[in-house]
């Protein structure tokens, strides 16, 4: 039995840190929630600002589209070249538009574009924040009853989350253009029946579930970056830390919820 | 004899079952400069964030005379309502680099007032002018130097006319001269406005320049308290070496005594 010790405490104490961080997670966003009104509709002075959040989303969404852009377009190229010689042997090749748009609406393009994401808004997010840490500037804001949850949190949730929709949107329409290109280019595919296929109406519900699953993304994507960037000790080294983990933890985090995602969704026939 | 400001009263504070702060008591005066000195480690800044609630006692209690109630007991909005009759110069001015000086001096009164944007313009100028950084309003933190970062700061934490000013190392990496700049703008202010200052240094010289009365921590324990010149010619061993910078002395020896040796050579087992 004492052999068995050392790696029960060890997965214990992996189990608690991972409780933890989920914990953490929580009160932060019922914390942001609860400013949320305070923020978006009270007296001049409280609100966290329309100018804050715009710059939040620009800075979030609009660097992000293009690598979106160009990362889902080879996707959805890649995706049209390799299901084509069994589509072929089926003589269903026109299929291919129906299966890039539920692939692309359902499941790549919200999480990939979340993933691009993490990269750009999750990291510069907790690196920004762990840096506001280290120079006191979060302590300082304290020090001034300013709710540092509403100054810095509250905008960043809401402009990822609002962002990473309209960046899931573009993704989507990109990956089902590069699928479009080598369908037309390469499979023969004639251009009207392949953008019939990929907007009838059972992708309708494709396309908002995915919408739905791209503002989770968006939430937890900035969540995770802004408490671990808040938890950040130690310096300089302490903010690359924090860094590297947020970009490691959001994508493994993005691919748990997207499974009960999924899964709730299948179940419930959506 | 003025009122007490501030009265700390037997507190103590541990950080994972390390004691920082061994049941301390201290009045801090209306209206004068305390100067509270201290080695790294000595438990002085935990004091000061402490008694700005950035901190929460272990034990004990601490009474803010202004606002009439006891800080270990506020509840959150009574807490809000202490802090922004505080102004804080943090160790690097810890201004949000995100935004301009201006900006920066103005957030306090943006968040706490409904004050027109004219008047916050007029406001913020003021307190630029009595740091001597009018001219630097539209610049960023990164464009200003060490010394001008502070300024700023200070100007943020008078923003909205503090009852009380804590500093925590005012003078801590500045050159000598920008260090007796700031010390000049300590004492102005002190009497300018006539709040009561509370100043975390390890610095002897700005500690002389500007205190009114000065405190020793040591290990989480106050060592003497008394006027700057009780202090200069106190004859505790402990005192003095502090205060005169002396390489020989009980600091040093408690040093000696960390079993270097046994460090060394093991303790033969």
């Amino acid at each position: 039995m004492e052999v068995l010790r050392r790696p029960i405490l060890a997965i214990g104490a992996r189990a608690a840190g991972v409780f933890e961080l989920v914990g953490g997670v929580g009160y932060l966003l019922a914390d942001t929630l609860a400013t949320l009104r305070k923020g978006l509709f009270s007296r001049r002075g409280r609100r966290m600002g329309w100018k804050n959040l715009w710059a939040q989303m620009v800075r979030v969404g609009v660097r992000s589209i293009p690598i979106v852009m160009l990362v889902l377009f080879c996707i959805g190229a890649i995706l049209a070249l390799q299901m084509s010689p069994i589509l072929k042997r089926y003589g269903a090749i026109n299929q291919v538009a129906a299966i890039i748009s539920v692939s692309m609406f359902r499941e790549l393009g919200p999480l990939v574009s979340a993933i691009v994401l993490t990269g750009f808004a999750g990291a510069s997010i907790a690196a920004e924040i762990g840096t506001m840490v280290v120079s006191e500037e979060v302590e300082a804001m304290v020090a001034q009853a300013i709710n540092p949850i509403r100054f810095l949190v509250l905008p960043r949730v809401i402009a990822t989350t609002l962002m990473m929709v309209c960046v899931a949107v573009v993704g989507d329409l990109t990956g089902v253009a590069g699928g479009l290109v080598i369908s037309h280019s390469v499979l023969g595919i004639n251009t009207t029946q392949y953008l019939r296929l990929t907007f009838e109406s059972p992708q309708v519900r494709d396309f908002a579930t995915g919408l739905i699953k791209a503002g989770v993304f968006g939430t937890l994507i900035s969540a995770l970056a802004c408490y671990l960037g808040l938890g950040v000790t130690g310096g300089a080294q302490g903010v690359g830390v924090a860094t590297t983990r947020t970009v490691v933890l959001t994508i493994v985090a993005l691919l748990i919820v997207d499974l009960l995602f999924t899964t709730a969704f299948y179940y419930f026939g959506w | 004899m003025p009122a007490a400001a501030i009265q700390v009263q037997s507190v103590s504070k541990a950080f994972s079952g390390r004691t920082v702060l061994d049941a301390i008591r201290l009045d801090v005066l209306e209206g004068e400069t305390l100067v509270i000195l201290g080695g790294s480690g000595s438990g002085k800044s935990t004091l000061l964030r402490l008694m700005i609630g950035n901190e929460r006692v272990d034990s004990g209690d601490i009474f803010i005379t202004h606002a009439g109630k006891n800080l270990c007991a506020m509840t959150k909005p009574d807490l809000e309502e202490y802090r922004k009759s505080l102004g804080v110069l943090f160790q690097g001015g810890a201004l949000f680099n995100s935004m301009t000086v201006f900006e920066n001096v103005a957030l306090p009164l943006r968040e706490h007032t409904d004050l027109p944007e004219d008047t916050i313009e007029i406001i913020v100028k003021i307190k630029l002018e009595l740091v001597g950084l009018r001219e630097h309003a539209d610049k960023m933190p990164a464009q200003l130097s060490g010394g001008m970062k502070k300024r700023a700061g200070l100007a943020r934490a008078i923003a909205l006319d503090p009852k009380i000013l804590f500093y925590d190392e005012p003078s801590a990496g500045l050159d000598p001269v920008t260090s007796a700049e700031i010390d000049q703008l300590i004492i102005d202010l002190n009497h300018k406005m006539g709040v009561t200052s509370v100043v975390v240094t390890h610095e002897m010289d700005s500690a002389f320049r500007i205190a009114d009365r000065m405190v020793l921590l040591d290990r989480g324990k106050f060592i003497i308290s008394g006027k700057p010149a009780e202090l200069r010619d106190s004859t505790d061993p402990l005192v003095r070496q502090f205060v005169h910078g002396l390489t020989e002395g009980p600091l040093t020896d408690r040093r000696r005594s960390g079993g270097y040796e046994v460090d060394l050579l093991g303790t033969g087992e």
